[in-house]
């Protein structure tokens, strides 16, 4: 099933020897910290990794013009996702809550008034993160967000590898030669948003745009993934970005 | 609460055992599941492997196994697996495969205990002990009054009682002096040691009947006897009476089934009170008792089949008042038998009193008590042996058709396997009828007790109630002695065997196979009575009612201990469910049938029925196994 798994040409990137890199030169201990927990390496089982579902929201698409607004983590393993380990912070944005954001969130002015900022949650948010590898769908919002909330903060970025269930998606659906076949006839290609994505493996419809249920709804997205189109020894390297 | 779990939360309250529990049990479920994704035909539990969690199902669909690999269950979205294990020794007895993609919720073990303990409703729910469809037809019993309230609650004063020697001026000035209506006669103990008991000076007497008002005025004014008669000599030596803590419902049955209006009630052997008829009437006025005396007020067959709307009537207002299987069933043979014993009546006074004592007898649902609405006829003549069919047969020939005639007219259909008194083969005087039974208990094989099963449940309606004693004697006599009987009924009884359960909207079959409906009488109700009637059978039992023939084989060892008691409930849901559903039928004005459609099933009523299934299933099994076609028999046949 090779057409399955374009993984196999694609270079991906040392990310073990860039944060052992990155550790040895950071300053603030938050991320010395954070880059010493490390991460596996390429060739470890998929079924052996330690990981968690992250997913913000947040009042745009630009992360230099927009902020965060929650952020929902929930630990997990190909085996089982952790509810009990779940972990959510509403946090103010340093930029004001548009109109169209408040009803695409549900997250309302007075919530995010009480919230605090961003670094008062970094600590614990780094610690929930340390040593485990991020599962995002979409990593286009999630890195270059966090990273610019920390350099703004900690006066450096912050990058780490990640699954992203989209590009997993992408790769099924849009980059096979079943996905080519489709674009010679003329159909669309098909979607790959996080509920489309979803219900191709029988998951339930969930009411999206909370940051821990989208978290939450990821994390099952990528055992659903796994099972279906690769296996529990699948070595990590070949799905991280 | 934690409003970021609400899609789990949410769920979970929507299907039993969560849906009753509190909200803050539900936040702490919710927020300890564990989740995982299984692709379709991946295995999620495996035999005896350790398992410390309760399974949900999220989504998707579950196959669950037997040990020996058959499909036990199949489970949908909201169903729960792995509580047996979680109860007992921690190791999967039931192996489990994901049948579509399936996500599945684990809860931890020490929330799963926690909820145990901290809701009763769920404790019920996953124990097997107390299975819930156990807790389901409690619930449907506490809804229901008349089932029990002890009819000693009636009784607003003692019975007046006068000796026997008493004269029948004096009784009736008694009577006067206490407003009342009747009066119980007492006399020296003698032949029925059950109405002996001793008065508060330790003297002993037997009550020996009751006088009521109108007898005074038919066997004493309307005789012409002098004042001076003792009631000893014009009391009637037939005394009805019924025990104190029986239930109203019971009492009224008595009443109608005997057409008295006067019911002597004892406290073990003591008289503690009479009730009358319009007692009952103020304390429950229910419709089919105004139908049942509306019956024997019908002086013609026509007038009788204009009442067949109140009978369906009378039975959508019993079930909404909260009756359970066995007060419907009772009332509805109840009006059955009234209907055929007016009929008799109504026909004997046109051709005339019998020439040789007979006995109408009822079989089938009739004879048990337990009659449904939809139902034929199926009843039978025994004759007296005097019988001589040159001269006698066009009487009972004739008095066979009025009743089955006015039968069809009333609502219960000719039988289409004509059993019936209008056959030859089953009018019969009652040595020949003995032959009949000798033969099918003798000689059986299961292909000539097939249609034949139904006439080991045999009442009088009406008549000479010995002629029909003496056939259920036989039978009690001669069943239990007969291995190879036992074993052809036991063989016919697995003839029609429950379904799985349900799923979604189809109706699961053992070999996987979806229906789109149910017929519950014949995968229900119907094998359950069969079976149960094979133990009765065995035991010796001359009971009819499914429910007392339970109570006599409780009281053997046929039966494992808590068995008896799985099949009392499991045929009062699977009876309820088809009762319901017919009810369903008549409210909107459909003909009702025994066929019940899955999707018009509650959740709750679904699980219960899947229970009750499975109870049957397995009762059916044992009884393969314990009535063994023997080994005599196998040498005969080859």
């Amino acid at each position: 099933m090779a057409i399955l798994r374009p993984a196999l040409r694609r270079a991906s990137p040392d990310w073990p020897a860039y944060l052992a890199d990155r550790a040895a030169r950071r300053r603030h201990p938050l991320l010395v910290d954070y880059f010493t927990a490390g991460c596996p390496a390429a060739e470890t089982p998929i079924a052996e990794v330690p990981m968690v579902a992250m997913d913000m929201e947040t009042t745009g698409l630009d992360a230099r013009r927009h902020a965060i607004v929650s952020i929902g983590l929930v630990p997990f393993s190909l085996s089982r996702i952790r509810l009990a380990e779940r972990r959510y912070w509403v946090v103010r944005p340093s930029r004001p809550l548009s109109r169209e954001s408040v009803t695409y969130h549900h997250i309302t002015h007075s919530e995010v008034a009480a919230a605090p900022d961003l670094e008062a949650v970094l600590p614990d948010l780094l610690e929930a993160l340390a040593g485990r590898l991020a599962v995002v769908h979409y990593r286009h919002i999630e890195r270059p967000f966090l990273n610019e909330a920390v350099r703004a903060r900690l006066g450096e970025g912050i990058r780490f590898p990640m699954i992203d269930t989209m590009s997993l998606e992408a790769r099924i659906h849009r980059q096979s030669l079943w996905a080519r076949f489709r674009r010679w006839l003329g159909r669309p290609p098909v979607s790959i948003r996080l509920q489309n994505s979803r219900a191709r493996y029988g998951l339930p419809a969930y009411q999206g745009h909370h940051a821990l249920t989208d978290a939450l709804a990821t994390a099952e997205l990528l055992q659903a993934q796994i099972a279906a189109h690769y296996t529990p020894e699948t070595p990590v390297g070949q799905l991280w970005s | 609460m934690d409003v970021e779990l609400l899609e789990v939360r949410q769920h979970m309250g929507r299907f039993p055992p969560f849906d009753t529990i509190s909200d803050d049990l539900l936040d702490e479920l919710a927020g300890r599941v564990e989740v995982a994704y299984f692709k379709a035909g991946s295995e999620i539990l495996a035999l005896d492997q350790e398992l410390h969690e309760l399974c949900y199902i999220r989504s998707g669909a579950v196959e669950v196994y037997r040990r020996n690999g058959e499909l036990y269950n199949r489970l949908g979205e909201g169903d729960i697996f792995g509580h047996f294990s979680l109860l007992r020794n921690h190791r999967v007895r039931f192996p489990a495969r994901a049948m579509e993609d399936a996500l599945i919720y684990f809860i931890p073990e020490a929330v799963f205990h926690h909820l145990c303990e901290a809701d009763e409703h769920f404790a019920d729910f996953v124990e097997l002990e107390r299975p819930r469809m156990e807790t389901a037809v409690e619930q449907q019993k506490k809804n229901n009054d008349m089932m029990i309230t002890r009819v000693r609650k009636l009784l607003t004063r003692y019975p007046v009682m006068v000796e026997a020697s008493t004269t029948v001026q004096q009784a009736a000035q008694q009577l006067s002096d206490f407003q009342a209506s009747a009066v119980l006669v007492l006399g020296e103990p003698g032949d029925k040691p059950r109405y002996t008991f001793r008065d508060s000076e330790e003297r002993a007497w037997q009550v020996r009947g009751i006088l009521t008002d109108s007898d005074f005025r038919k066997r004493v004014v309307a005789e012409g006897l002098p004042p001076d008669t003792p009631v000893g000599e014009v009391v009637s030596d037939r005394l009805i009476a019924i025990q104190s803590d029986e239930s109203v419902h019971e009492a009224m049955l008595c009443m109608l089934r005997n057409n008295i209006h006067h019911l002597p009630v004892m406290h073990r052997r003591r008289p503690v009170g009479i009730v009358h008829l319009s007692d009952i009437i103020r304390y429950e006025t229910h419709s089919s008792l105004y139908l049942v005396s509306n019956i024997f007020n019908q002086s013609s067959a026509e007038g009788l089949a204009k009442l067949a709307p109140d009978v369906k009537a009378a039975f959508v207002r019993m079930v909404h008042d909260g009756a359970d299987s066995n007060m419907v069933g009772s009332a509805l043979s109840t009006i059955g038998r009234s209907f055929t014993r007016r009929l008799l009546e109504l026909a004997e006074e046109e051709l005339g009193p019998p020439p040789v004592p007979y006995c109408f007898m009822a079989l089938g649902s009739m004879a048990r008590n337990e009659q449904a609405i939809v139902t034929d006829q199926d009843n039978a003549l025994v004759l007296d042996d005097e019988f001589d069919p040159e001269r006698h047969d066009a009487y009972f020939l004739a008095l066979a058709k009025r009743v089955s005639d006015g039968l069809d007219a009333c609502g219960y259909p000719y039988c289409s396997g004509d059993i019936m008194a209008t056959n030859p083969r089953w009018r019969q005087p009652l040595a020949v009828w003995k032959d009949y039974f000798r033969d099918w208990i003798n000689d059986p094989t299961p292909e000539r007790l097939l249609h034949s099963s139904i006439f080991f449940d045999l009442d009088s309606v009406y008549g000479e109630n010995a002629l029909v004693e003496q056939l259920q004697d036989l039978i009690a006599e001669q069943a239990p002695k007969s291995p190879l009987f036992l074993a052809a009924m036991a063989r016919n009884a697995l003839n029609r065997t429950p379904p799985l359960g349900f799923f979604r909207t189809f109706v699961m079959e053992k070999d996987g196979k979806h229906n789109n409906s149910i017929n519950l009488k014949r995968r229900g109700t119907a094998p359950m009575v069969d079976l149960i009637r094979v133990h009765a059978l065995a035991c010796g039992s001359r009971a009819q009612n499914s429910f007392s023939r339970l109570d006599d084989i409780d009281r053997t060892q046929l039966l494992a201990p808590g068995v008896g008691e799985k099949l009392r409930y499991a045929l009062e849901l699977l009876s309820m469910a088809r009762i319901r559903h017919q009810v369903i039928d008549l409210e909107h004005e459909r003909a009702p049938d025994n066929n019940i459609e899955p999707e018009n099933v509650a959740d709750d009523e679904r699980h219960n029925l899947k229970d009750a299934f499975q109870v049957l299933s397995n009762a059916q099994k044992f009884l393969k196994f314990r009535y063994p076609i023997p080994s005599t028999a196998d040498r005969r046949r080859h």
